[in-house]
């Protein structure tokens, strides 16, 4: 599905403005996991790069494409783990354990 | 094969939604892992519908790709709390090094018929892409302590810096206007990459929250530059979530050091140091023992812990634990009070204080806890120094001046654990340590944290 300028721009814009608008209301606490959350999600770059090595159109991109690949999916791997492990410690008072 | 192609286009919505979800369950720690399941759900179903795509002929490489990355993902996802900033530095520069090898292949593939806005957007994905990538492998350097963590700073160091960088745009624009100079292209990637570890060498350990935050940003938003040259709504949403997040962080991170924003974006950190550092201890300072610590801390009934990165550096969280559980079991109020910037990425005290199983509902922003200064009887700080400089307040000479603190010197008594009377970060004398009310208490955080607990729990049982 193609889109155009406009399209592609309007579409950033919005994201922008929601992105302000949620990140706005993560609490400082949360600040280290909310910055390696976010960095996994950038990790769907990876998109791309599946696609550019799929389709196999040159030798470079083949190559710098599997690359590409390894990285983005050690940060998705990494990235969600860590901030999983990390959200787990949060822990409220009240009923603690002996 | 139009149904494929329909197929994409749903896990890619459905993925989008899933992530803005992710971030909005973020928001409280009570639904926060929710946010990563959802995120991870969203990851698994944009992969698998791409997978999908009908142009891809060769799935082995792919398929290589994933299983590497996934090798080496998963020491990243196991490291100990207190190495996450380099970690997420480290994925940072990950993270730019897929943008910038997609840019250039994409570049290589269309070149010379790179339509003008084409060529506008691949070259900020592969700018911004090539200088996040150095910039981020050196701010994990320097955090890991690889490379020497001291700022370098040099005459003209800015004009160098901006001089790389405008050399690099004007690249761009060049090849926006003329596509076909492909020779070009490989200088638009090699002045940034030269560009990342300029910027970072005048950087310092104390400025890294702020670091950290803005190559988030940039990182995010070479991504959502590849969006666009990819044609991807997926892509560009994903990048201009992660480029917010990274800018309200910075922003946040330079309002809590007082910078001006434009300071941080121009990489002109570090500048200020070096000033005062004339006046040297002559003046009497009040120190105390463990036994006494333990005494006062005891008789109190409110106590704010002020912690900083010289906790972290010491490993004494656990001991603060201890602390925390010894206090809290003979009825005093305990509670921390955690700056902006304390640590070495924004929220890292947090982080470190969870792990050591303290409740996240103590853990208090400094908004949160000023106010309750002058009703504490307490206020213990522990590896921090320039956040509770009461000069940032009152001196206008002061290089802090301006700069947001803790106001511990509004508690009734101050208690200080420091190695010795040696400046802070930034070379500034601290007049907190001088007044009354303040005990120093010199020696390691960790052993001193320890001996007061031995004092409260040996005294009583």
């Amino acid at each position: 599905m193609k889109l155009d300028l406009m399209t592609s721009l309007y579409v950033f814009m919005l994201a922008a403005f929601i992105g302000f608008e949620v990140i706005r209301r993560v609490s400082p606490l949360l600040h280290t996991p909310l910055m390696s959350l976010t960095n996994a999600l950038d990790a769907i770059a990876v998109v791309g790069a599946i696609i550019l090595v799929g389709e196999g159109k040159s030798t470079l991109a083949t190559i710098l494409g599997t690359i590409a690949i390894v990285a983005a999916t050690s940060n998705i791997v990494g990235g969600f783990m860590i901030t999983d492990r990390m959200l787990k410690m949060f822990k409220a008072s009240g009923p603690r354990k002996p | 094969m139009i149904a494929a192609e329909h197929i994409i286009e749903v896990t890619y919505l459905i993925a989008t939604a899933l992530f803005v979800l992710s971030l909005k369950w973020l928001s409280s720690p009570v639904t926060a892992r929710r946010g990563v399941w959802a995120g991870e759900a969203g990851m698994l179903l944009a992969v698998a519908g791409t997978l999908l795509h009908q142009g891809i002929v060769d799935y082995k490489l792919i398929a290589t790709g994933l299983v590497l990355g996934t090798i080496i993902g998963v020491p990243l996802g196991r490291v100990a709390m207190t190495a996450v900033p380099q970690r997420t530095a480290l994925s940072h520069a990950f993270g730019a090094l897929c943008v910038t090898l997609v840019g250039t292949s994409e570049f290589y593939l269309r070149a010379p018929n790179v339509p003008g806005f084409m060529m506008g957007v691949l070259s900020l994905e592969v700018i911004l892409g090539a200088l996040t990538f150095t910039g981020s492998l050196m701010a994990a350097g320097k955090l890991q302590e690889v490379l020497r963590q001291r700022p370098i700073t040099y005459k003209g160091q800015n004009f160098v810096n901006l001089g790389l960088l405008a050399i690099a745009i004007g690249i761009a624009v060049i090849l926006v206007l003329h596509p076909e100079k492909m020779y070009l292209f490989p200088f638009m990637i090699g002045i940034p990459l030269v560009f990342g570890v300029m910027m970072i060498i005048p950087i310092g350990g104390a400025d890294m929250p702020t670091v950290i935050s803005l190559l988030n940003s940039y990182a995010g938003l070479s991504a959502a530059a590849m969006g666009f040259v990819l044609q991807s709504k997926l892509l560009i949403i994903a990048g201009a979530l992660d480029g917010a997040s990274g800018f309200i962080l910075s922003v946040n991170m330079s309002k809590a050091m007082n910078r001006s924003f434009t300071n941080v974006l121009f990489g002109a950190f570090g500048q200020e140091q070096a000033t005062a550092a004339g006046a040297k201890e002559a003046r009497p300072v009040r120190s105390a023992s463990p036994e006494e610590a333990a005494g006062i801390l005891t008789a109190a009934s409110k106590v704010v812990i002020v912690p900083g990165y010289g906790m972290a550096v010491a490993q004494a969280q656990h001991k603060v634990r201890e602390l925390y559980d010894a206090l809290t079991k003979r009825g005093v109020d305990v509670k921390f009070g955690i700056h902006p910037v304390a640590g070495r990425m924004p929220g890292h005290m947090n982080v470190l204080l969870a792990e050591a199983d303290i409740p996240y509902d103590k853990l208090l922003a400094m908004d949160e806890i000023n106010g309750d200064f002058p009703q504490t009887d307490v206020a213990l700080v522990i590896g921090a120094n320039d956040v509770t400089n009461p000069a940032a307040r009152e001196d206008t000479s002061s290089p802090i001046y301006g700069m947001p603190i803790l106001d511990v010197d509004k508690a009734h008594t101050v208690m200080v654990i420091k190695r010795s009377m040696g400046a802070g970060f930034a070379g500034i004398e601290n007049p907190l340590y001088y007044l009354d009310k303040t005990l120093m208490l010199f020696g390691d955080a960790r052993n001193f944290v320890g001996a007061i607990v031995r004092e409260i729990s040996g005294g009583h049982n």
